[in-house]
């Protein structure tokens, strides 16, 4: 019978032939994750099962990289909890501030994901290593807890929706894009329950980091998982980063799609999705005339090299608006050393931003650009709803980081091309 | 098991966010998550819950963050039960897994005013709206999930079923 990539990849972690979109299986986890703030919880409920060991030290990961380097003492306590279960458990991939990075952004550059992989974060997000094929997923601290145990978990077999990209790209258009695009159209629960497998000539040219930021916010329209085909980009991408052989799956071209989706996109413009939902996307013609006192440029949705040398782009030379503040925070420490070399973090103290070590930060209203009431934020985060960066009476517009960047320098809502 | 209490009434997409505030993420005791449930979404909510309450709200219920805190802050505040048009899939899985029940059902979401008593079994998915005297029928849970909720909790299932392998062997 015909499968899915999805179908494919938990068929084989549940010992099976084959799996159909509506059954529940075990599933064997290949990687679990987990961070500063859902550890905790993760951490007690493990102890409550009652294993003392985790059931495989190699395969468990953890990053403290939401309220870190340590906001406040309460974070401080869930950091400290985090080591030290990482070092009584003997978790040799747990990344301390100074050798960590944002965890969507590093696990890939380190080559701790891998396609064909089952692999389970205590963070929504998660879904980003879809990009490489694997079958990625967020769910909460308890089934964490479960697998960290076990080694297994519960899951739904998801149908799979494919959205098809046809045309080229506009100079400036990218996967941030794309992805608000398509949430936009297909809205905040348009593939609950579901994978997205992502396919079509736009996306064979597409780079890893536009891949990553694609499959970064499939969540944001409720999926399970967000795939991209293991191709020669892919490859290339995990030459000399993969630390061992991997599995490539492939959706059979007869197989069995709960919809197809086909955007011809050679005339989209960089999209914004306005207050307070990611779906809220409009072109950047519609924007009108908007001020803004702050950007943030980084996240696990748009804070890898690429990200940051399309902001150096707009930003070299030019200063940031005299009323906005603009805070670029590189993905991970590697990410932050190659755009020091590449002159890149040079350019952007020069023009009058901020440039912080990794951390999620102001993402989530954690700390490192906190918004007052009545401030607008231009960021390349992946959440807008009402208080999401700070008071709830601030307003929070989604974009990627050339409009992010634009929008710096002219202290109000603009794309790339309006630059001068 | 018979649920019974006022209902909150919201609409879609009450969003992680909207339920806990990140900021409050650095805590992790039910009661400490509690005194912040709603806080920024409906001011009034922790002042008008009474023990027992149910929320009941449109379609994509719990979307965004996979923060368990959001259902630990929803129980810890007293609401016995969440009837939703729709589950945000993650929400749903932490719902289920820390114990707090759960019901779809599209027809008692639109239905039920905000302030309606409102009386839930659990086993059958009946739900009763004791205002208006209307009656509904919620989605049934596959077995498999009836026996997480049936045992409280993903926890509990998997001790029982660790602790009933371990007896297995020879």
């Amino acid at each position: 019978m015909p499968h899915t990539m999805a179908e494919k990849i938990l068929a084989a972690h549940c010992g099976r032939e084959e799996v159909s979109p509506g059954e529940f299986i075990d599933a064997q986890v290949d990687v679990v994750l987990a961070n500063d703030i859902t550890a905790p919880l993760a951490i007690g409920e493990f102890k409550r099962i009652g294993v003392e060991r985790v059931f495989d030290p190699g395969k468990v990961i953890l990053v403290p990289d939401h309220f870190a380097p340590n906001k406040d003492i309460r974070s401080a306590e869930q950091c400290l909890l985090l080591k030290r279960f990482a070092q009584e458990q003997g978790v040799e991939h747990y990344f301390e501030v100074g050798r960590m990075g944002i965890e969507h952004v590093l696990l890939p550059q380190e080559g701790l994901v891998l396609p064909g992989q089952v692999v389970v974060g205590a963070d929504s997000h998660t879904c980003t290593y879809g990009a490489l094929g694997a079958f990625a997923t967020g769910m909460g601290s308890t089934d964490v807890a479960v697998i960290m145990a076990t080694g297994r978990i519960w899951m739904k077999v998801p149908p799979t929706i494919k959205v098809i990209y046809h045309g080229k790209l506009r100079p400036w258009v990218g996967g941030k894009d794309l992805i608000l695009y398509t949430i936009g159209r297909i809205g905040v629960d348009g593939a609950i329950y579901q994978a997205l497998e992502f396919g079509g000539e736009v996306v064979e040219k597409l780079s890893m980091a536009g891949r990553f930021t694609m499959a970064n916010m499939a969540i944001e329209a409720g999926g399970k998982a967000g795939l991209f085909p293991v191709d020669d980009t892919t490859h290339a991408y995990l030459d000399g980063r993969a630390r061992r052989p991997y599995a490539v799956y492939a959706s059979d071209p007869d197989a069995s799609f709960a919809q197809v989706l086909e955007y011809d996109v050679s005339e989209l413009e960089p999209q914004v999705a306005f207050p307070h939902l990611p779906s809220n996307a409009r072109g950047i013609g519609q924007v009108g005339q908007i001020e803004i006192d702050q950007t943030v440029i980084g996240s696990c949705t748009n804070g890898r090299l690429e990200d940051l040398r399309i902001a150096g782009q707009i930003l070299a030379g030019r200063k940031v608006h005299p009323k906005v503040r603009c805070i670029i925070i590189p993905g991970t420490q590697e990410v932050y050393l190659e755009a020091l070399r590449e002159g890149l973090i040079e350019d952007f103290i020069r023009a009058g931003a901020v440039v912080s070590t990794p951390t999620c930060g102001p993402c989530l209203g954690g700390h490192m650009g906190v918004l007052a009431a009545g401030e607008r934020c231009v960021s390349t985060t992946n959440r807008n709803f009402i208080g999401r960066m700070g008071s709830p009476e601030s307003e929070v517009y989604l974009a990627g980081p050339a409009v992010a960047a634009a929008s710096a320098v002219l202290g109000r809502i603009a794309g790339p091309e309006e630059v001068k | 098991m018979k649920l019974r209490g006022r209902a909150h009434k919201y609409g879609d997409n009450v969003n992680t966010d909207a339920i806990i505030p990140a900021r409050h993420l650095n805590l992790s005791e039910p009661e400490e998550l509690a005194a912040h449930c709603m806080e920024d979404f409906d001011a009034e909510f922790l002042e008008k819950v009474q023990p027992g309450d149910v929320i009941v709200a449109g379609s994509n219920f719990g979307c965004g963050s996979s923060r368990e805190h959001a259902p630990v802050a929803i129980r810890a505040a007293g609401i016995s039960c969440v009837i939703a048009a729709s589950f945000a899939r993650i929400f749903f899985r932490n719902a289920i897994n820390i114990g707090l029940p759960i019901l779809e059902c599209p027809e008692a979401a639109e239905a039920i005013n905000g302030g309606d008593l409102v009386e839930v079994e659990l086993e059958t998915g009946r739900i009763e709206d004791l205002t208006t005297g209307q009656s509904f029928q919620a989605k049934a849970y596959p077995p498999f999930m009836m026996e997480i909720i049936q045992a409280g909790g993903l926890i509990p299932q998997v001790k029982r079923k660790l602790a009933a392998s371990r007896r297995m062997i020879p």
